[in-house]
């Protein structure tokens, strides 16, 4: 139905083929999506002719498909023809000094303990990170030490663009590898349409020297609508990037749907945390970010390894399963979940953890905490086929719940087809006691902090696995998020 | 007058706040009781007679109505203040049971607790090397291992141990009214002695206790001012350190009688 749609619209914008070639000068295409548009986003980037074709391949694909239906949220339907699916990469006319921002934003900072000047570049302030580099400790200046460093050790670590132009070997080899285009309808989409995101390439036997989740840390990123990452780990190198910021993140954006690709060669090791803390939409769930993400992790490579960490307290809707194809004989594949979800938010994630290989092993951990009137569900599979002897996994999925109108829900799937593997399940639901309450009122703790910290307990072995930097924020930000659950 | 409680009545309300009025249970019947700085005060009395239930009303345990009567604490209503603000104001309650926090380390609600307190009092916030200081010194007075306190709250502590955990909160809270229930019930000999030397060294002339008990060997330990019996919600007889000892010898049988 809705594909018949697009198919007319896509006709009808034929009729004027390169007919928006006008406004170029805006750097914004016209609304919706056809063959033109698509060419018009790859001609802006000055993308070779494979490019083109991969991402036309991709369109044609998506024609096909249907948007998926069977998470349990509920939105009104997307019209995929009113987004603008190219727009100018210049910067948004930001605020011109902190006075401007949201004083809520602002409030959220504090509480956060992020630095002035850290504000300022995530408040998107202009000019903010010129007034950095007068600092003593700029941000800036140490970008530029990382990004030396980084170079120094090989690691390739830049937008996918950039990738695309200067090292399109790499890029042809994996993009799509983990990923197919036509691997779902959001993936189809983003493989169409795709226009920013990161590309790391970490060699042989590197130890990338810093964590980049430190250099996002001070480098805020201005996220796209249709994120593209593809990291590459080669044999026995190792990586560790954490994707957001803790800090409330505003998005022009209702629709979100990125893909994330990881590619762990022989002894290599991924660990890819993600804090995802975008706007929830207001307390009746209007105006929120939908969040349809594509994250999945290829371990090729035998004794290979990979890591799936996320915090996910933002947007209106989640649908994301950050998942991970244990291919390499003895290679591991670990999912490490806190799903907070308020107000009206609606989450559907988990993970998928398909074992292929020998002596396989998975550990998935998920933590859901759910209020207000929230819906709260983890899904997950865990799959292991004839030859993946000697296969195991351990799966725990906790969920918590505050007030007695949200709801939590488990879905596991197991699929086991050999009888020599070990699959383990075990799942809790709990309410947070009155006697835990009181017992922290007892003591002084006001109420919201005592939730705060109760759940922070909760959640707390997978906390552990965050970058170090990150704990601290992250523990004030599950408060920040549960404000207003109780009372 | 540090607590003046004056004919106090309280019920419990049941959980299901549409059930009838019949689930209302009248606990205390009119219960007075005074407490000066300094002074040590017993109340002992038999199973169910509202001991606890009187601890949980002056701590602000949800649940329970106060339907008569008043508290005052340092001059002020204790019953318009919230739980958080009646400790911020210095009143303790050691639970008769403990209550586990699985995955908060012990260490960080005690200083959780503590900073929340002195913010509530408009204080500031202890360092983390002052907070560890006060730690490290009330531990060893308590003969408390500091592993314990890298352990979750309460989660897996053997009886006697939450009760000398509650006696640690006790002492880095420093509170000025400290209501310990049943704090000997679980404890072995020697860690009796340790609970009372700890209770003993925060005795001062600006603090006040109320000990809730079922055995005078407490009271050998900590030398009470005054004993109070408690029969079905009221002090029913209120006297000096002797009272504890008749009452070990001959039970409550006379009051029960006195009160039904
Ligand atoms: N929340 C509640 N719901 C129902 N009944 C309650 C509740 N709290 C207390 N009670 C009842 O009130 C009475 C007094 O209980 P309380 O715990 O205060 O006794 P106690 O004197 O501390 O006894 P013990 O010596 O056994 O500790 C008991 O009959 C108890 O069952
Ligand atoms: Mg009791």
């Amino acid at each position: 139905m809705a594909d018949q749609e697009t198919l007319k619209t896509v006709r009808e914008l034929e009729k004027y083929k390169y007919g928006f070639e006008t406004h170029v000068e805006t750097e914004k295409a016209p609304k919706g999506l056809n063959e033109d548009i698509i060419r018009f986003i790859s001609e802006k980037k000055g993308e070779p002719e494979w490019m083109l074709e991969w991402r036309l391949n991709a369109y044609r694909l998506w024609l096909t498909m249907e948007e998926p239906r069977w998470a349990k949220v509920h939105y009104p339907p997307i019209d995929f023809q009113a987004i603008h699916y190219y727009a100018a990469p210049k910067r948004k006319k930001g605020p011109k000094s902190l006075d401007e921002v949201d004083p809520e934003i602002l409030k959220t900072y504090e509480k956060l303990g992020i630095p002035l000047k850290e504000q300022e570049i995530l408040a998107g302030v202009e000019g903010a990170p010129k007034v950095a580099v007068d600092a003593v400790f700029d941000s800036v200046s140490v970008a530029t030490t990382f990004r030396e460093e980084l170079e120094k050790a090989g690691v390739i670590f830049c937008p996918i663009s950039e990738a695309i132009q200067k090292h399109p070997d790499l890029v042809r080899k994996y993009l799509g590898s983990v990923v197919p285009p036509g691997d779902n309808f959001y993936a189809a989409l983003n493989s169409a349409v795709f226009t920013d995101g990161s590309f790391v390439y970490v060699p042989k036997g590197v130890r990338c020297p810093m964590e980049l989740s430190t250099y996002f840390r001070i480098n805020e990123r201005n996220t796209g609508q249709f994120e593209r990452t593809l990291i590459i780990c080669d044999e026995g190198a190792y990586v560790s990037y954490l994707e957001g910021c803790t800090a409330p993140a505003r998005s022009e954006h209702q629709l979100h749907a990125a893909v994330v690709e990881l590619i762990a060669l022989d002894d290599a090791e991924i660990k890819y945390s993600t804090v995802q803390n975008w706007y929830p939409g207001d307390a009746e769930g209007r105006g929120g970010v939908y969040n349809f993400v594509t994250k999945r992790a290829d371990c090729r490579g035998r004794n290979s390894k990979v890591s799936w960490t996320q915090v996910e307290t933002g947007s209106a809707i989640t649908w994301k399963y950050p998942s991970c194809i244990l291919k390499g004989d003895n290679s591991v594949g670990e999912f490490y979940s806190i799903a907070i979800s308020n107000g009206r938010q609606q989450v559907d994630s988990g993970t998928k953890m398909v074992h292929l290989g020998k002596n396989t092993k998975s550990r998935i951990i998920s933590k859901g905490i759910s209020a207000g009137r929230s819906q709260n569900t983890y899904r997950g599979l865990v799959s292991i086929a004839r030859k993946a002897h000697g296969a195991r996994n351990f799966t725990q999925c906790d969920s918590l719940l505050i007030g007695d109108k949200c709801g939590a829900h488990t879905v596991p799937y197991i699929q086991a087809k050999t009888p020599h593997a070990k699959v383990e399940h075990e799942a809790t639901t709990s309410k947070i006691a009155e006697d835990q309450l009181f017992y922290c009122r007892a003591r002084g703790i006001p109420e919201e902090e005592a939730v705060a910290l109760i759940v922070n307990g909760f959640v707390r072995e997978v906390i552990q696995k965050l970058p170090m930097e990150f704990m601290a924020e992250t523990q004030k930000l599950i408060g920040i998020s549960l404000e207003g659950s109780v009372g | 007058m540090l607590l003046e409680v004056k004919d106090l009545r309280a019920v419990v309300r049941p959980e299901d706040e549409n059930e009838e009025d019949a689930g209302v249970r009248e606990i205390l019947k009119g219960l007075s009781l005074s407490i000066a700085s300094g002074e040590v005060h017993a109340i002992m009395g038999p199973n169910g007679s509202g001991k606890s239930t009187f601890s949980h009303v002056l701590a602000g345990k949800p649940g329970y109505e106060v339907t008569d009567g008043t508290v005052q604490f340092k001059g002020e209503d204790l019953l318009a203040l919230e739980p958080e603000e009646r400790a911020a104001r210095g009143l303790f309650l050691a639970f008769q049971y403990p209550v586990e926090i699985p995955g908060v380390p012990y260490m960080q609600f005690l200083k959780v607790a503590l900073n929340a307190q002195r913010k509530l009092r408009g204080e500031e916030e202890l360092s983390t090397p002052d907070f560890m200081r006060l730690i490290r010194e009330k531990t060893q007075q308590l003969g408390i291992p500091m592993d314990m306190l890298r352990r979750a709250v309460n989660v897996g502590f053997s009886g006697g141990e939450k009760k000398r955990m509650e006696v640690l909160q006790m002492a880095v809270l420093q509170p000025s009214l400290c209501i310990l229930d049943e704090i000997d019930s679980g404890l072995d000999i020697d860690a009796l002695k340790i609970v009372a030397d700890g209770v003993n060294a925060l005795r001062s002339e600006d603090r006040g206790f109320l000990l809730i008990t079922h055995y005078q060997r407490l009271l050998d330990y900590i030398e009470p001012d005054h004993v109070h019996v408690m029969v079905r919600g009221r002090i029913v007889r209120s006297g000096g350190r002797e009272l504890a000892l008749e009452l070990e010898r001959e039970g409550y049988a006379a009051y029960q009688e006195a009160a039904a």
